[in-house]
């Protein structure tokens, strides 16, 4: 392997799915941000598909492979429209990004305002949360209504299915919406991170988050981002869950240019 | 490790890419061509005809809508999925919920698995492998990848030293490598 022998034999276990606990956890972390060893890991696998070679055996029954082409013909897939015409259809009625945008700022208003009416009528000492929860509903509101606000779509680089997500960014305000969709389930270990990613390339932390069981998420004015930062693009990461979460370190999913 | 074929049979990359535009014809030569070493995986993991073609038809349907997660400047398609299949098995097996993403299983092998005579001459040649390890090193190996044990369950198993179960699976992995890489 490229270095760190101390890694190699736990290593060779987790190509095989065979190293659990706290030494899976260090060599996670630890992969994370060493090339070298992803490299090695590459390898090892690869050393395990020889070993699967080696079971050799009888060959499936001739059901087995009509089954299988029966189950592609009732799931017919064409690269060039990878997205169902039902969906397509409603993106093209409602404009996608604003739809979507829109709708969980009306759900986020909503449940902000019925929270707040609730903190009115039975808990009168707590006007100032409710002053706070009214100004992240406004700046919200602000975001998305702003005529200098920056729109940026970002989307991936692989299909079907294929996540996307749109960025509503007030630079001046540090105000910042992202809705997303189509997000495959994360592994138990992993965590989506957005960026924002200005001009001199240093990527800002911009919030970590996790996808619903139909692959939506969103995040809503995270903390963090200094006001008046441009950005140039934004972008999201699969990291690990455990950290750290101050610059990039696992796989890119999407990113759109502002 | 280009599996293109001078007799006019298809590589694997252009077969993918075929499926990439919804093309279920190549879905089916790519069935012809590695079925039987899907199916066999699957079934030295289970045990068992009715799972093991469950596996089957999982692992080509993955492929099928998701064509992408393969990069094949990785390595050879019969390998990747030979992994794939290795790796639904044992979640299977252990009844547990898939621990890997089909796109997050990258793997790097030279060996050429396109053809039955090659898969008969890597498989041969892994089988003498093991055995000529130790019949320690071979088990260790064995219950780890065909069995989905952990290096813990192993070594209580087998009441040897985890230290010595993880020199042992890692040893026997190189021996593998060195002996394709001559």
């Amino acid at each position: 392997m490229s270095g760190h022998e101390q890694y190699a034999e736990d290593l060779a276990l987790y190509a095989l799915g065979s190293l659990q606990g706290e030494d899976r956890a260090n060599l996670e972390k630890h992969l994370d941000s060493c090339s070298g060893c992803r490299q090695e890991l590459e390898a090892l696998r690869g050393d395990g598909a020889l070993l699967a070679v080696s079971a050799t055996g009888p060959k499936p029954p001739q059901r087995s492979r009509q089954r299988l082409l029966d189950a592609v013909a009732s799931d017919p897939r064409d690269s060039s429209s990878p997205a169902p015409a039902r969906r397509f259809n409603v993106w093209a009625f409602f404009g996608w990004a604003a739809a979507v945008g829109m709708f969980l700022v009306v759900i986020q208003l909503r449940r902000q305002n019925v929270s707040l009416q609730e903190a009115v009528s039975s808990l009168g000492a707590v006007v100032g949360s409710q002053t706070i929860e009214m100004e992240n509903a406004r700046r919200v509101v602000d975001t998305l209504t702003a005529p200098d606000a920056q729109a940026v779509t970002l989307v991936a680089g692989k299909n079907p299915p294929q996540p996307q997500g749109k960025a509503f960014y007030l630079r001046n305000r540090s105000g910042l919406v992202f809705v997303a969709n189509n997000l495959a389930p994360l592994p138990p270990d992993k965590i989506y991170e957005l960026w924002l990613i200005p001009p001199d390339g240093k990527p800002i932390a911009a919030g970590l988050f996790k996808p619903d069981a139909k692959g939506n998420a969103s995040v809503i004015n995270p903390p963090g981002i200094p006001a008046g930062v441009e950005a140039k693009t934004f972008a999201v990461t699969l990291e690990s869950a455990t950290g750290p979460h101050d610059a990039p370190r696992g796989t890119g999913v999407m990113a759109g240019g502002a | 490790m280009s599996n293109a074929d001078p007799k006019g049979i298809p590589p694997d990359s252009n077969l993918v890419a075929a499926i990439r535009s919804g093309d279920q014809t190549a879905m089916a030569a790519l069935y012809d061509r590695y079925s039987s070493i899907v199916y066999s995986v699957a079934l030295r993991v289970l045990g068992d005809t009715g799972a093991a073609e469950d596996i089957l038809q999982d692992v080509f349907m993955q492929l099928w809508r998701n064509p992408n997660a393969f990069d094949s400047n990785r390595g050879s398609l019969g390998a990747w999925l030979a992994v794939i299949t290795r790796n639904r098995a044992i979640d299977a097996l252990r009844k547990r919920r898939p621990e890997n993403d089909i796109e997050d299983v990258v793997i790097s092998v030279e060996t050429d698995l396109a053809s039955e005579a090659d898969r008969s001459r890597a498989a041969e040649k892994v089988r003498g492998l093991l055995g000529s390890m130790p019949a320690a090193q071979r088990s260790a190996l064995e219950m780890a990848y065909f069995e989905g044990l952990t290096h813990t369950e192993i070594a209580a198993k087998t009441g040897e030293p985890l230290g010595t179960i993880k020199t042992r699976i890692r040893a026997g992995l190189t021996t593998l490598r060195k002996a394709f890489q001559e």
